[in-house]
């Protein structure tokens, strides 16, 4: 969040004056401990977790290495990468299948997180990896609850169980015999918001636990969670001891320090994320992009660039795969935008390589409005169109502006660009063009 | 029951409660430990860490020029702080008749909100209309078509997918018909870094101002478990329709909602309604000085 500046532009000034000595005193690095506290606690990382990583950066930080290093600030700021990533984990945990179907997915979470259409998401994926879902509808308290799933149920096209305000533990067992006699092999139970506090209801959710013995027990919770989330988290973990997370409302603008702080607190992992509107949007949660996100991954990207002698060659080497790995087709593009968007100042950095300038990045690439417009022309273009950028000719850019409620000039400057990114891209990361990362 | 007690009601669940965790840091001597832990509980209530520095520099400021010694005294003084935060937003009365439209991100309560809030303006002899202007997200008007039948007020609705503004346009040549004196609209969440979605927000707010002629206003429901990202909501949302006021839900739960006092440095809104419980009138009249009272 722009409001608070960011974390490295602190750094920067809290070092700005070592450039000459290049030696860190104790007071220095004090300040730059307030600074990267204060940032994790704006990106709602839970306090108790923050003063634990501030400990372990600031013993990292005193170090000979950072003390005599002449880049201090990059080396810290490497630091606390270090260990958020450390600490977020690196593997995407995924989905447990049990061995005897039906594999039983108990849903839970505080009101308003987004279990009903997490059920849905998750159901559409595993049908599309060749899975019969069941969805059972276990809300029985909030209004038109069972509607809203049934509803969710039709427009993925699963079947929804449910048998109106009956006691959910029954309705589950129940559900359970139906999804035998009809052969479908996961079950996937939505259940009333509650809190995590309230004692009735929690032990509704262990009876249901109890009589059905889930495959997975999920944690709903909103990405936007501040320094609660771990109350939550600790909550129904005690309580239901859950297997694992799913973080919702990820295609906002929140820096999700929440998700650090249940990992932290719970030791469970976080195993996808919800990140739009649509029943597609579900994805495999990736533990070292969180790291990057709640660091603001821009700020880290500058730094580097700047670093440059100073970052080690694998360090380098992973900046450029991941370069690599998001830069072929528009379907690559299209999630790039989203990335962009938070890295903001990329146009600033790709303007600092030298040569980059005559690809003329120009500043629309990172507006706002432009993003969504040109994510609508991308959203109007078949899967083939976006994998075989080539194929798009005359008629199908006529088809995509109309699509897209853009012109045809838009879309053509949106491919070019495209093809300018992927241009520069290859130049980047094979070095053997005009440039290259300069580290 | 009032504020205080409903407030009450919903913290005694809560077993480390703001006030018990102050309690336990008010014992001892006014030193840079003590406002080391003072800081902590602050921001554990997602004060946020800037506004938490604010008022503790003031709070420590006054107590050194004040020469404050005890445990009591510094209580008062660091409510009178706070409560002076809350009081910088100022805030105007209804004027009848209103439309309020109710937005935010989703999954705060706004329904729910608007149920309560219905049931609450009809306690108060006034004549409601609830209009469906959430169109997207499933059953979302069968959600409110129930509220209107507990709270025992009229509701204006369309299918589901059908255009919000017309919506609210239906809604609001009833309402005039009818003479309500108050219009409670309901919109679908929206993540407020969604460009399309905020212009859609725009749009029927467009159609309010054209068609509406009484009071018109805009709460944004915050969650109160919401951390930091309220400012970003705040921002977002006050730069598209404008925001009125701020109805803070969920806080019967462990989370403080300590986002309020940011929200009002920053931005100077009040906070208009808590949601405090499970019940039809689990909502209820903010003041700020029983809300700081609450709490520490």
């Amino acid at each position: 969040m722009a409001l608070f500046g960011s974390l490295s532009e602190k750094l920067s000034h809290v070092f700005s004056k070592l450039t000459k000595r290049g030696v860190l005193t104790e007071l220095e690095i004090k300040n730059a401990m307030r600074e990267i506290r204060i940032a994790l606690l704006e990106a709602d990382v839970n306090f108790l977790v923050v003063k634990d990583l501030v400990s372990k950066i600031s013993e990292k930080c005193t170090g000979e290495r950072v003390l005599k290093s002449l880049t201090p600030g990059q080396q810290v700021i490497k630091i606390v990468n270090e260990e958020l990533t450390a600490l977020m984990g690196s593997t995407n945990s995924k989905l447990t299948i049990a061995s005897k179907p039906p594999t039983i997915i108990l849903m839970c979470g505080l009101q308003g997180a987004g279990k009903t259409t997490m059920c849905g998401k998750l159901a559409k994926m595993l049908k599309k990896q060749g899975k019969k879902p069941l969805l059972v509808a276990c809300d029985i308290y909030r209004p038109a609850a069972i509607n809203q799933l049934k509803v969710v149920g039709k427009s993925v096209d699963v079947e929804v169980y449910d048998e109106g305000t009956n006691k959910p533990e029954k309705t589950a067992v129940n559900s359970l015999k139906y999804a035998e006699n009809k052969g479908y092999d996961v079950v996937i139970i939505d259940t009333a918001g509650r809190l995590h506090i309230s004692e009735e209801l929690m032990d509704e959710l262990k009876d249901i636990k109890k009589a059905v013995k889930p495959t997975e027990i999920l944690l709903t919770v909103d990405s936007m969670t501040g320094q609660d989330a771990v109350t939550v988290a600790e909550g129904f973990n005690n309580e239901l001891d859950i297997t694992g997370v799913i973080l919702t409302k990820l295609d906002g603008d929140t820096r999700g320090g929440a998700a650090l702080s249940i990992k932290a607190v719970t030791g469970k992992p976080i195993k996808f994320c919800g990140v739009g509107e649509k029943m597609d949007d579900i994805e495999p949660f990736h533990p070292d992009r969180m790291a990057s996100r709640i660091l603001d991954m821009g700020d880290v990207l500058t730094l580097i660039e700047k670093a440059q002698t100073m970052v080690d060659e694998e360090e380098a080497k992973k900046f450029e795969k991941k370069f690599r790995e998001n830069s072929f087709t528009f379907e690559d593009y299209l999630a790039q935008f989203d990335q962009v968007k938070k890295m903001g100042n990329i146009s600033d950095l790709l303007n600092m390589i030298p040569g980059a300038s005559k690809f003329k990045f120009n500043a629309n690439m990172i507006d706002e409005k432009q993003i969504a417009r040109n994510k609508a022309i991308i959203q109007s273009m078949t899967p083939y169109e976006r994998r075989n950028p080539d194929c798009i000719k005359g008629s199908q850019k006529k088809r995509i502006a109309a699509g897209s409620g853009t012109s045809i000039q838009e879309v053509n400057a949106l491919i070019k660009n495209f093809y300018q990114s992927k241009e520069l891209m290859k130049q980047m990361s094979n070095g053997k063009g005009r440039f290259r990362l300069p580290f | 029951m009032g504020f205080f007690s409903k407030l009450f009601a919903g913290l005694k669940k809560t077993k480390d409660s703001i006030a018990s965790k102050l309690n336990s840091i008010f014992v001892g001597e006014l030193d840079d430990e003590f406002y080391e832990e003072l800081e902590y509980v602050l921001i554990s209530s997602d004060i946020g860490a800037e506004a938490t520095e604010e008022i503790i520099e003031e709070v420590k400021a006054k107590a050194k020029k004040e020469k404050i010694k005890t445990v009591d005294d510094f209580k008062a003084l660091l409510r009178t702080v706070m409560i002076e935060i809350l009081n910088e937003a100022k805030d105007e009365e209804l004027e009848y008749p209103a439309l309020i439209t109710f937005v935010g991100v989703n999954g705060v309560g706004k329904t729910t909100a608007i149920g309560r809030l219905a049931h609450k303006f009809k306690s108060d002899k006034k004549s409601v209309l609830m209009v469906a202007g959430d169109t997207f997200r499933a059953a979302a008007s069968d959600q409110l078509t129930e509220w209107s039948k507990r709270a025992g007020v009229r509701i204006v609705k369309y299918t589901e997918g059908a255009d919000p503004g017309a919506v609210v346009f239906d809604g609001i040549t009833s309402a005039k018909a009818k003479k309500d004196d108050v219009v409670l609209v309901d919109t679908a969440g929206r993540l407020h870094n969604k460009a399309n979605l905020m212009e859609e927000l725009k749009k029927i707010s467009k159609v309010i101002g054209r068609e509406w002629e009484g009071d018109y206003k805009n709460y944004l429901v915050i969650d109160a478990t919401t951390g930091q990202n309220a400012l970003s909501q705040v921002e977002t949302f006050n730069e598209c329709v404008g925001i009125d006021g701020i109805v803070l839900t969920k806080l019967d739960g462990t989370a403080k909602g300590g986002i309020v006092f940011a929200i009002a440095k920053e931005y100077g809104i009040p906070v208009k309604y808590v949601g405090v419980g499970e019940g039809i009138d689990d909502i209820v009249d903010f003041d700020p000085e029983e809300f700081v009272n609450g709490i520490v």
